[in-house]
């Protein structure tokens, strides 16, 4: 035992159980002399350091040979990254000042478009917000670049950057084959999904060929996941295999197979849909004007099931009319120009259609337009914006006509809108606005504005507004500004309206105005 | 003076920041919106009328020679959420700042900071330095009782130190907090702040985690060291008499020549008790070569007024406090508004740092740590926390420190990670016996961009 493990021996036990082996002070008493030693062993302890041996160090980060941001969008991101922690305030009031955690997401996807590298200083609130907001990730991501991932590795809170889109940048090049084969033979589950998109994107039938020559091996639920990404590049090519998979042990593979299968109009399976719906659906000429006729399946034979149909029904439905609205909707479109005699789809659509059966049918060619990203009928299964919703031709919900606009071109979408928020106002448009390209095409914006003015001097308080404000604030082109800011004002309070609401709209407003402004100088940063 | 020239980052401003909650609410106003009538003048002025709940829109004024700051909102905090908003603005649009004449309310603040720092330099002038003590008679006899008072604390606490030896450290395990409490409670009644912090920490060494009776056995050791020096400190040279009074608690004032360099604002970090806020901001001097230590506190939850942005200089004047290393100094007059720097301090290596900490100890043992720059150093993580080792290893292997605890919590340590992608950077920090606290980093492609790790 060392003389300073003797002091703490006996400094632990006591100077009375244990007196330490030390001469006695002038005080002569042992505590004194305890605490004497182990003052001068402490300093000389602390002033006698020496440095320990260096650890292995990490292997340095790949170097990131992209631009770096300019100076104020340097800062801006800072400030992004520091107001991100601000909750939003639940409902009611918001100030007039901007929300910039809204403001991240867009200045990210603008960072990457100009092809900038993040600042190594703000990598780890970078992958805080990621972390926080699954939104963010495949652009902060993306901006991270190399030293992000390289940073996520030493940090257990950031492993998810090492999943999926993030892992993505330490696959081999698409057609290195030697690579990409090991890699598909050996990887994670989630390295291999990765994998085989990255390939799919470059080649697909390189993509297709990896997939079969391990097929029969994969787990179901891999088989499923591994199935979904041929949607991206889906051809003729890929139909043997499919039609393969249509016998596939597991349900929902089979149930993929078909909708992918569906989606190809060429198709053996869609062939097959379009006879048997075809049968289900005739036009009747004898009762004077024609009627579309509906007749409804009687069996989902085996066959139907193998091509992907669900035999049973969910609660509530009855069996035939379930079995008919996935025939519909399985069938290419291109199959009832032939049935209706070389109608147009507006032509088709506005058929009357006998016994109820019209929102059955038409909520199945809807489902087709969009599966088949068949902008002709969407356009005719949208109808005219101005009409009133109830009277549509056969549209359930706006969120499935959000998913009709999606099928159109964007320009084409934005003056749907326009016309719609036009003719109905705002309180329907919410979802229709989600679908349109950012920022907002003309006549759009203006569209917007000019119902949220209506709003305004309509009286009512601006909250029921809230989300359309708030998508107005990312979505609007900063041109607006100028149009804006007349809106700005307080204005003189109607005698029915509610109290303070025009100071409510004014700060909405206000906040609308800084976002847009700060939005153009965020863009303008950005240019360097 | 353009004041472009020293327009402050964003990251400098939010560093102003009393509180998260202020720093939240200042980004929100750093943005044209609610701002109008903004200008500035060429020496360091900044005015705007921010548009608030109310109708009548508020007034905030900046100095960022001082910094000070003015605002008609009735906030508490220091700076306001309106300061820093104002300053904000000035860091990202700058264009949208005017300038010209300052408005009469800006102006009668302004005009009164020139005239109270006129007022200081004709008292210095004067040779009085501070304002002279009524009655020195009787200040010398109130320095004398308190120091009776002390001198009873430290007799007291050395009798506790005795009796818990006596009965073994064992027992202050079981004994808990209350008895420390206590003691801490009693060393305030005799005025010796410093005394009753120390009582305070050995109160909390028992519950820290393995090895913890060496840790109260060393901490005994040291604040008996300091009992024994205060009893005899009239027979102690002179610095070292000077260090056993500040480590006791007395105040030190500000004394000696004043040193004019330009100062790098190295790192600015609060710590709190509870009832006490105190900042601690580490300059550099660049021509001189000396670090300082300028502490401010701010009581019951309101920041320190005094703030530097980290990574400016300042061409200012300071006086060094007697004592304890003579690190601590007083902010005397700023000559000019704050500009960006080129480099870092040089700095050393990891064994450099711990020469200069030990060299540190001779002049106060009590030092817990010693302010170092290390230059080319790497993080690297390891199974028991993260090290600082040298870039360029010695013959026979390199050499490493260890980061302390508290450091290893903090976010600053993702970002000097970050900063270094596994190659060398440049640290400042506090190096001492727990290991090493880096407080602002720099990497060899941006040396002027300082980046803040506490």
């Amino acid at each position: 035992m060392d003389a300073w493990e003797e002091l703490v021996t006996s400094a632990l036990l006591g100077t009375d159980r244990r007196p330490p082996a030390l001469p006695k002070t002038v005080a002569g008493d042992a505590p004194v002399a305890l605490l004497d030693a182990a003052a001068l062993h402490t300093v000389r302890r602390r002033a006698g350091l020496r440095p320990g041996p260096a650890a292995p160090a990490p292997e340095p980060a790949p170097a990131d040979t992209r631009r770096p941001l300019p100076e104020p969008a340097r800062h801006r991101l800072a400030q992004l990254l520091a107001g991100r922690a601000a909750a939003a305030p639940s409902g009611g009031r918001r100030g007039a000042a901007p929300d910039l955690a809204e403001l991240l997401p867009q200045w990210l996807a603008a960072a990457g478009d100009h092809g900038y590298k993040a600042p190594a200083s703000a990598l780890p609130a970078l992958l805080d917000a990621a972390r926080a907001r699954t939104d963010l990730r495949p652009q902060a991501l993306a901006l991270a670049g190399p030293r992000g991932l390289w940073l996520a590795r030493l940090n257990p809170e950031w492993k998810f950057a090492l999943r999926g889109a993030g892992g993505s940048s330490a696959l081999p090049y698409p057609r290195d084959g030697e690579a990409v084969r090991a890699l598909w033979e050996e990887g994670l589950f989630a390295e291999r999904v990765a994998l085989l998109a990255s390939v799919r994107t470059e080649d697909p039938a390189a993509a297709l060929e990896l997939l079969r020559s391990t097929w029969t091996a994969e787990r179901a639920e891999d088989r499923l996941m591994f199935l979904d990404s041929l949607r991206a590049g889906l051809s003729g090519a890929d139909e043997e295999f499919l039609e393969a998979a249509l016998s596939d042990r597991s349900r929902n593979v089979r149930s993929t197979a078909a909708e992918l299968l569906s989606a190809l109009p060429d198709s053996a399976l869609a062939g097959r849909m379009a006879r048997r719906a075809s049968s289900c659906v005739s036009l009747d000429r004898t009762k004077g004007a024609e009627t579309v006729v509906v007749e409804a399946p009687h069996e989902c034979d085996e066959a139907m099931q193998r091509d992907g149909l669900v035999p049973t029904p969910p609660a509530g439905r009855g069996e035939r009319s379930w079995w008919l609205g996935q025939l519909v909707e399985s069938a290419p479109l291109s199959c009832w120009q032939a049935r209706f005699g070389g109608r147009a789809p507006e032509e088709i659509v506005a058929l009357p259609v006998a016994d109820d059966w019209q929102g059955e049918l038409h909520a199945a060619w809807c489902r087709a337009a969009v599966r088949q990203r068949d902008a002709g009928w969407s356009r005719a299964l949208l109808g005219a914006p101005a009409a009133p919703p109830a009277t549509g031709p056969g549209i359930a919900s706006l969120a499935e006509r959000a998913k009709l606009l999606s099928t159109l071109p964007d320009e084409e979408r934005a003056r749907w809108v326009a016309s719609f928020i036009a003719a109905h106002g705002l309180s329907e448009a919410f979802q229709l606005l989600g679908v349109c390209t950012v920022p907002w095409a003309e006549p759009l914006g203006g569209a917007v504005i000019d119902a949220l003015d209506i709003a305004r001097e309509a009286g009512s308080y601006p909250w029921s507004f809230s989300g359309v404000m708030g998508l107005a604030e990312r979505c609007l082109s900063p041109d607006a500004a100028p149009q804006l800011e007349s809106l700005t004002a307080l204005p003189a309070e109607p005698e029915d309206a509610s109290p303070g609401a025009g100071s409510y709209w004014s700060e909405a407003f206000q906040r609308l105005v800084s976002t847009l402004r700060l939005r153009a100088t965020m863009r303008a940063e950005l240019a360097g | 003076m353009d004041t472009q020239g020293v327009r402050w980052t964003a990251d400098q401003v939010l560093a102003l920041a009393p509180d998260d909650a202020s720093r939240r609410a200042g980004s929100k106003l750093g943005t044209a919106g609610p701002w109008s009538s903004t200008g500035g003048s060429g020496e360091g002025a900044v005015w705007g009328l921010c548009r608030g709940s109310g109708s009548t829109p508020y007034r905030t004024v900046v100095d960022i020679t001082g910094p000070a700051y003015s605002c008609s909102c009735p906030s508490r905090k220091f700076p306001c959420k309106h300061a820093l908003g104002l300053l904000l603005l000035r860091a990202a649009d700058g264009a949208d700042i005017g300038g010209g004449d300052a408005p009469d309310w800006a102006e009668q603040w302004l005009e009164g900071r020139r005239k109270r720092a006129e007022g200081v330099r004709a008292r210095k002038a004067d040779g009085s330095g501070r304002a002279g003590t009524a009655d020195p008679e009787a200040a010398r006899r109130r320095a004398e009782r308190r120091a009776a008072r002390i001198t009873a604390g430290a007799e007291e606490l050395e009798h506790r130190l005795a009796d818990l030896l006596r009965g073994g450290l064992a027992s202050a395990e079981q004994s808990g907090y209350g008895l420390w409490e206590e003691t801490a409670a009693r060393m305030v009644d005799a005025q010796a702040p410093g005394l009753a912090g120390r009582v305070r920490d050995l109160g909390a060494i028992p519950g820290s985690g393995p090895g913890w009776p060496v840790r109260l056995l060393e901490e005994c050791a040291l604040t008996h060291l300091l009992d024994r020096a205060w009893l005899s400190v009239d027979r102690l040279p002179g610095p070292l008499a000077a260090t056993v009074r500040t480590r006791v608690g007395l105040p030190a004032p500000p004394q000696g020549a004043a040193v004019r360099d330009q100062w790098l604002v190295l790192a600015q970090y609060d710590s709190t008790d509870g009832k006490l806020t105190t900042r601690r901001i580490w300059l550099y001097g660049r021509e001189t070569g000396l670090t300082a230590l300028l502490l401010s506190f701010g009581a019951m939850g309101r920041a320190p007024e005094l703030g530097l942005p980290v990574g400016v200089m300042v061409d200012a004047a300071l006086t060094p406090h007697a004592g304890a290393g003579a690190l601590r100094a007083e902010l005397g007059e700023l000559f000019s508004a704050p500009t960006p720097f080129d480099a870092p301090p040089r700095g050393g290596t990891v064994g450099d740092a711990l020469t200069a900490y030990g060299l540190a100890l001779r002049e106060d043992p009590w030092l817990d740590s010693w302010p170092v720059t290390l230059a080319d150093v790497v993080p690297i993580p390891t199974d028991h926390g993260w090290q600082l080792a040298d870039a360029a290893p010695v013959a026979g292997g390199g050499e490493a420190l260890p980061l302390s605890g508290p450091a290893l919590g903090r976010p600053g340590l993702w970002r000097l990670a970050a900063l270094s992608g596994g190659g060398p950077v440049t640290v400042f920090g506090e190096c001492g016996h727990r290991g090493f606290t880096p407080l602002a980093a720099w990497s060899a492609d941006a040396p002027g961009e300082t980046v803040p790790l506490h």
